[in-house]
């Protein structure tokens, strides 16, 4: 493979951008806006964890979080019907340029910062980060639409709707 | 290792695949005793669930003894007999907490994809595409099962591998239909599609008090074993006007619960099936729905019509004005099999449950390709094919 994982992430993007854009419809009624407004002013993205407020630290984050260390800010409160505690994290430096189709691709300047949101929820909750790789399989043989769906794997983890 | 793989679009492989190894602490490893082919897995086959790479292992629905167990695992010891749950749940979230185990927040390594499809992850499942968290499948000798704790349970003495293995996946489909869809007592239901999901949702129907139970399909040795091992009544949807049939048995009501196991690639003897291929080939919309549609106009004033069939995407044609003037509540899900299996695997020793007719042809995996043909395309009266690894 020649490409660099970033080539075969905008090539990918090119290519699934008429989904892209039926999606960001989908989830985004206000994705008529330019891109790069798309992401909120606030920058706040947030998980809620099965946990009691007192068991979610700021001040000691699971591992995940607190290695992107002073890059990000993070506060928590109660979630409403016992549905535990919703644990919010942002960029202290909000570089623009979230799109919604930089978000579903995982090419958004938040997007270590979501993945890193879910695997402190999953330490929280379940007390590791679930890995999935390596697993086995077969022959990838090197087709366009093999590398496509593999970049987009590869960023999945760090892409989301917001 | 030799496994059975996703080569492309309608291409079923063979190959040699590296033995899985624990990774997590709440994994375990499992020699693959039985590993069968599921409805869902034609809809990968098809091409129609576009999150598949070419050497994916194929299948969830399976069992076996367990090998290996991670440090984390209190529950299972090595040389236990266990069913594992096809979705992959962590107990630990709050969707699990609520038995919506299917809807875990951990079980997918790759939130962003269905995000982008859905606004929301689910949880992962095995051998479901990378979409569902590029876990590995089950037709293989061996497999890794995470949050084993909570997705393997010991099977029963007395209750054979070929019963225990649909309790992975068909029966506790058809639990999540009939229990989440709220079947009472006295209820009629009515489920489209006979395959092992349509079989396990009429019987679980009846276990929870149904008054009368119909199922429909149009392959009759199919619907001969839905009134022979599940106890139903049955119409072949190719020789009746279905509602029709069915308000006449509801004295014009129509069925109080509707359960559709049939999926994206319904079958309509009518110009529809036409219009609804074409439409799902030049990708206008990504499912056919024929067996809901069926399934909204029939259902009584204020019931329930739940969708177990597998869609992706978009349907066209969706009949919106019935579900809201008919006041219905209409739902769906994956299965939340960790809150069914445990009264599941007790039906079965107590022999209310039996599934083992389902798996009409059973055959190793250098056999995998042969399987999903007959599978696929119902040779040979196939209702599963089954796989045995170390056959
Ligand atoms: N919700 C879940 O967790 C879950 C789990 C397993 C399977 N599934 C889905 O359930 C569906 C059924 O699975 P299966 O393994 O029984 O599949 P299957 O292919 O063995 O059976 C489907 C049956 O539907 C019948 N059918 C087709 N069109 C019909 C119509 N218009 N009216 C009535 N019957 C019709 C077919 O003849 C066939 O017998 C699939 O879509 C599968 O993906 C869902
Ligand atoms: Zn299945
Ligand atoms: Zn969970």
């Amino acid at each position: 493979m020649t490409l660099s994982v970033g080539g075969v992430v905008s090539f990918a993007a090119g290519a699934v951008g008429s989904v892209v854009r039926l999606v960001r419809r989908l989830v985004n009624p206000s994705a008529a806006r330019p891109a790069g407004r798309g992401s909120p002013a606030s920058g706040w993205l947030a998980v809620t964890v099965l946990r009691e407020p007192s068991e979610v630290d700021i001040a000691a984050l699971p591992a995940p979080l607190a290695e992107l260390g002073g890059r990000v800010e993070a506060r928590t409160r109660p979630a409403p019907g016992g549905k535990g505690t919703e644990l919010a994290a942002r960029l202290r430096d909000r570089p623009p340029g979230g799109s919604p189709a930089a978000r579903l691709t995982g090419r958004d300047p938040q997007a270590d910062l979501r993945s890193a949101l879910r695997q402190a929820k999953q330490v929280l909750e379940a007390g590791e980060v679930l890995a999935v790789d390596p697993a086995p399989h077969g022959k990838r043989p090197p087709t366009p639409g093999g590398l496509l769906l593999e970049a987009w794997t590869k960023v999945a983890p760090k892409a989301g709707v917001r | 290792m030799k496994a059975v793989t996703w080569r492309g679009v309608n291409k079923i492989g063979v190959e040699d695949v590296p033995e899985p190894t624990i990774l997590n602490d709440h994994d375990i490893i499992l020699e693959v005793g039985l590993s069968t082919t599921c409805g869902s897995d034609l809809h990968l086959l098809g091409g129609y669930i576009p999150a598949m790479r070419a050497g994916d292992v194929l299948g969830h629905e399976f069992m076996g003894t367990v090998v290996e167990v991670g440090h984390g695992v209190t529950k299972h010891h090595v040389g236990d007999r266990v069913v594992v749950v096809s979705f992959i749940g962590c107990g630990q979230c709050w969707y699990c907490r609520q038995g919506l185990w299917s809807l875990c927040d951990n079980g997918n390594p790759n939130p962003g994809i269905t995000e982008a499809l859905w606004g929301q992850s689910i949880g992962g499942c095995f051998g479901y595409s990378h979409a569902m968290g590029g876990w590995a499948g089950s037709h293989a000798p061996y497999i890794r099962v995470p949050y084993a704790d909570q997705g393997a349970f010991a099977i029963p003495d007395g209750v054979s591998d070929e019963r225990a293995l649909f309790a992975s996946d068909a029966a506790p489909t058809g639990w999540t239909g009939a229990h989440q869809a709220g079947v009472e007592a006295a209820d009629v239901v009515a489920v489209w599609g006979a395959g092992g999901v349509g079989q396990m949702a009429a019987r679980a129907a009846m276990l929870m008090g149904a008054e009368r139970v119909v199922v429909i399909d149009r392959y009759d040795n199919r619907l001969e074993q839905v009134r022979t091992h599940i106890g139903a009544e049955t119409l072949d949807y190719e020789q009746v006007d279905v509602p029709g049939e069915l308000r006449e048995m509801t004295g014009g009501r129509g069925p109080d619960v509707c359960i559709e196991a049939v999926g994206m690639e319904a079958h309509s003897p009518g110009p529809q099936y036409l219009y609804d291929q074409v439409k799902q080939q030049l990708r206008l919309q990504t499912d056919r729905p024929t067996a809901v549609r069926e399934a909204i106009y029939a259902c009584r004033k204020g019931g329930t019509v739940f969708t177990l069939g597998v869609f992706a995407g978009l349907v066209d044609k969706f009949p919106l004005g019935a579900v809201m003037n008919k006041a219905l509540t209409l739902r769906g899900a994956q299965q939340h099999g960790q809150r069914y299996v445990p009264q599941i695997l007790e039906h079965m020793s107590r022999d209310e449950l039996r599934t083992e007719h389902l798996a009409t042809h059973v055959m190793s995996l250098d056999d995998g390709p042969k399987g999903y043909e007959m599978f696929k395309n119902k040779e040979d009266g196939c209702v599963r094919a089954v796989f045995r690894p170390g056959a």
